[in-house]
């Protein structure tokens, strides 16, 4: 070339080739802009099925019920129905998706703490919300501190002295 | 512990997610990047509109500019959680998002400072070259020098009064294009901010032009502070012992009193223009008065009044334009006030950064950053005092290993 | 009064299951789920303020269902508690964003301020607020990704790619609704999906399927016969923060002034 004037044009036309080059290797095939176009869809299409695969952790009462019919038809017929049984006996699958099935596994553990209970019970007047309609204590400690909530009131029939 | 939580304190109302996200690093990042455009800028005035009394600190600037530009983006990579997937940026670059302009920009000014350089020190690397070249045997240090000196000349060793002629022109051309596209570098930095419509103090349209005008301020305030500092560095090495190329020691005080007064009236210029608009942006905010303005008030003048009116505007802004303004400028008194300003724009840059996340987006509560200095783990580091002054230091060690390579006074000058 | 809500509650699953669970057998990704009505699926959340008790079962079962380290300050999902005086004042605090629950009167105030007790005959009114991501329809953060690792699904969900993200933050910055925050484990961005593993399976979200009162639903805005979008329709509901034109997709029954 005849004007040395390009020379560094020259050198900077080479560096963007690498990067675009490099661009061919390291980027991911599926790599674009999908259904809400480049804006809010430019990613690897791969990765929503990494989402779409994980783990499910809660399997819901329906599933509860398959094996253990006699404690769900209790807890129908209280209050407490609407309390899913994972909430208190924690979930029955877990991250390696093992799901407490016939192995038992994971191991369940339930929940049996006053602090559970105070969730919805203990008394906040709270006017227009539903949390002022639930039966429960201002002062919880005052009530037989100390001792667990389900050793008196069983949970799937919270009535004192129920089934 | 979760990103965030060691240095975030949080006060009254804040949603759980909450924290002091962007940090130290962040208000290094712009402070950095202000540097280099207005170092550049500095650089230009000389190339491009002629402006003579420049002569001698435009050369420095664009060297110390291309030695801020590998310390720039340091900031950003300390910040990220996977800094090795900063490359990223280049590979899919989303241009919806102010940071995937970075690329692009970036790669852009640099290719412009660099070559703007190359045509600038072509003739000394040719010189330098046909000198090493004619030695007979040379040491194996001499010939990695060698090596450097021929592939810095990419080839081309005419150094004729034309080939000369045509670096010229084309050192104007770049510094001419190199202007808008610094100007770009520091206003997209803005934008950045500017464009975070979550952010009730970040989101203003004024912030891209606040930026760029804060960023010439500090970046000549930089070349004035490495001005003086090496004037009298050469000071002490005459009193030494004189060379006999070199000027006397009148004739450099001389030298650098004008253009030192030079290049401060260009300072105050441009720091008059910052403090404006950002005074606009203040009243505008107070006049208007939307849902925000309950909680920035209470940020702008009551948390954070200290941080922003005695440290930015006072400390930083009023101090120095008086020192500037008052007949019989001494070196001396330069030396204090471009310092002022180099911490006026910090701050500026903290109060902008930091305290655009010192209110919770409740609009009902508080986040109060704490700096860690004494750092307890990698985190800590890298993004506390540490990290920050790390980066500080940066580009003067930069400097120092590029000036070997391009000389910015004494052997540059007897070619010329 | 809660067994006529249960009911409703528990035929609307039903309907919705059953739905679900049809489209779930096709393999495809194309086929796959409920593609009702003219096609095509938008979910939207629906939350009822009225009924929410402040239990916060579901922001612990969130945390479980999706591997959000359970003792870290950051979550989700997560409810608020507005607690508005006779004399106008809004006191609001959500601690450990209600992961426990609301099981005291004393509202938190942050450090290096006493907890605050409200007596009963102060307040005028006090009520819960569930917040998750709005999985807007104008979705900030995701303009604002600077590599493309998080973007939107054509069903409207906005994920976060783990293997992509660098960790710049700049997402957590657009977000005017604070639903996202770094992984403790993984440093990424990290974010509320609507559980969309559970809904490709044909279930609910882990916060609805947890929610005792109903206060959380989920549906498919494309469908017409669908409850959430009859709701949402017919009915008055609001959205957070609409002056942001995020355009959020959840839609909340009883929101007032003083929700932030």
């Amino acid at each position: 070339m005849k004007n040395h004037v390009w020379r560094p044009l020259i050198v900077v036309i080479g560096i963007v080739i690498l990067i675009l080059a490099a661009r061919v290797v390291y980027v991911p095939k599926d790599f674009g802009s999908y259904e809400r176009g480049y804006m809010y869809s430019w990613h690897e299409k791969n990765n929503e099925d990494f989402w779409k695969n994980f783990k499910i952790k809660y399997k819901g009462k329906a599933y509860c019920k398959d094996c253990h019919e006699d404690k769900v038809t209790m807890i129908d017929k209280t209050p407490h129905r609407i309390i899913m049984c994972e909430n208190c006996h924690g979930p029955a699958g877990d991250a390696e998706g093992v799901v407490h099935y016939d192995d038992k596994r994971p191991k369940l553990v339930i929940d049996r703490s006053r602090e559970l209970c105070y969730r919805c019970h203990v008394k906040l007047p709270y006017p227009t919300s539903g949390r002022s309609e639930i039966k429960g204590f201002l002062d919880p400690e005052q009530h037989n501190p100390g001792i667990e909530c389900v050793s008196c009131h069983n949970p799937h029939s919270p009535k004192l002295g129920g089934a | 512990m979760v990103h965030g939580e060691a240095w975030t304190i949080k006060e009254l109302f804040t949603y759980p997610n909450e924290y002091i996200y962007w940090s130290v690093q962040i208000v290094m990042y712009p402070f950095m990047t202000g540097l280099v455009a207005g170092a550049f800028v500095l650089s230009s005035l000389y190339h491009v509109f002629g402006i003579k009394e420049l002569k001698d600190i435009a050369r420095f600037a664009l060297v110390f500019s291309f030695a801020l530009l590998f310390a720039a983006p340091m900031p950003i990579v300390l910040h990220l959680q996977h800094p090795f997937r900063g490359i990223n940026v280049f590979m899919t670059p989303h241009f919806t998002s102010a940071i995937a302009a970075f690329g692009i920009v970036f790669f852009t000014y640099g290719a412009i400072v660099a070559s703007e350089l190359w045509f600038l020190y072509r003739k000394h690397f040719v010189i330098k070259a046909q000198a090493l070249r004619e030695m007979r045997d040379r040491t194996f240090f001499e010939q990695l020098q060698y090596l450097l000196y021929c592939s810095l000349t990419l080839g081309a060793n005419d150094i004729s009064e034309e080939a000369l002629h045509r670096d010229e022109k084309a050192i104007r051309i770049l510094a001419g294009v190199g202007i808008p596209v610094a100007c770009f570098l520091h206003g997209y930095a803005g934008f950045i901010f500017g464009s975070v419509k979550a952010n009730a103090l970040w989101m203003t349209p004024l912030m891209p032009v606040i930026f760029i005008m804060s960023a010439v301020v500090s970046g000549i305030a930089l070349c004035m502070l490495t001005y003086i500092v090496v004037m009298e560095f050469r000071k002490l090495m005459i009193k030494r012992a004189s060379k006999p190329w070199q000027m006397s020691l009148e004739e450099v005080k001389g030298v650098e009193m004008h253009v030192i007064k030079m290049t401060s009236k260009y300072l105050v210029l441009f720091l008059v223009l910052a403090i404006t608009l950002e005074l606009l942006d203040l009243i505008f905010r107070g006049y208007t008065a939307v849902k925000s303005w309950d909680v920035l008030r209470s940020v702008i003048y009551e948390r954070d009044f200290y941080d922003i009116f005695i440290m930015q505007y006072g400390l930083g802004n009023l101090v120095p334009l008086i020192l500037f303004l008052v007949p019989g400028l001494t070196t001396r008194r330069t030396l204090i006030g471009v310092l002022l300003v180099l911490f006026g724009v910090f701050m500026m840059r903290w109060n902008v950064v930091i305290g655009g996340q010192a209110f919770s987006l409740t609009f009902a509560g508080y986040m109060h950053y704490v700096l860690p200095i004494i750092p307890h783990d990698w985190e800590t580091t890298k993004e506390g005092l540490v990290g920050a002054v790390g980066i500080l230091v940066l580009p003067f060690v930069l400097f120092y290993f590029i000036a070997k390579v391009f000389p910015v006074f004494g052997e540059a000058r007897q070619e010329h | 009064m809660l067994s006529r809500r249960n009911f409703l509650k528990y035929s609307l699953a039903g309907a919705a299951g059953l739905s679900l669970t049809k489209a779930v057998g096709a393999k495809t990704e194309e086929k796959k789920p409920v593609e009702v009505g003219k096609g095509g699926v938008r979910w939207a959340f629906l939350v009822d303020t009225y009924k929410c008790v402040g239990c916060g079962l579901c922001v612990k079962a969130c945390k479980n269902e999706n591997e959000v380290p359970y003792d870290e300050n950051v979550t989700r999902t997560w409810v608020e508690r507005y607690v508005v005086t006779k004399d106008g004042e809004v006191v609001a605090d959500s601690p450990k964003g209600a992961r426990d629950g609301f099981t005291t009167p004393k509202i938190d105030m942050g450090h290096g301020h006493e907890p605050r007790i409200i007596k009963p005959e102060e307040i005028s009114k006090a009520f819960f607020v569930p917040k998750l991501c709005n999985q807007c329809e104008n979705p900030p953060c995701v303009q604002v990704c600077p590599v493309g690792a998080t973007y939107q699904t054509k069903e409207g969900i906005v994920l976060v790619d783990r293997t992509w993200c660098i960790g710049c933050g700049y997402c957590i910055m657009a977000c005017p609704y604070g639903v996202r925050f770094f992984h403790p484990k993984y440093h990424t961005a990290e974010k509320c999906t609507f559980c969309i593993h559970r809904l490709h399976a044909g279930l609910k979200p882990a916060c609805v399927e947890a929610c005792p009162f109903g206060a959380r639903r989920i549906g498919n805005l494309l469908d017409p016969s669908d409850p959430i979008t009859r709701i949402v329709q017919d009915e008055r509901v609001s959205v957070l923060k609409e002056e942001y034109g995020t355009k959020p997709q959840v839609y909340y029954i009883g929101l007032s002034k003083e929700v932030k």
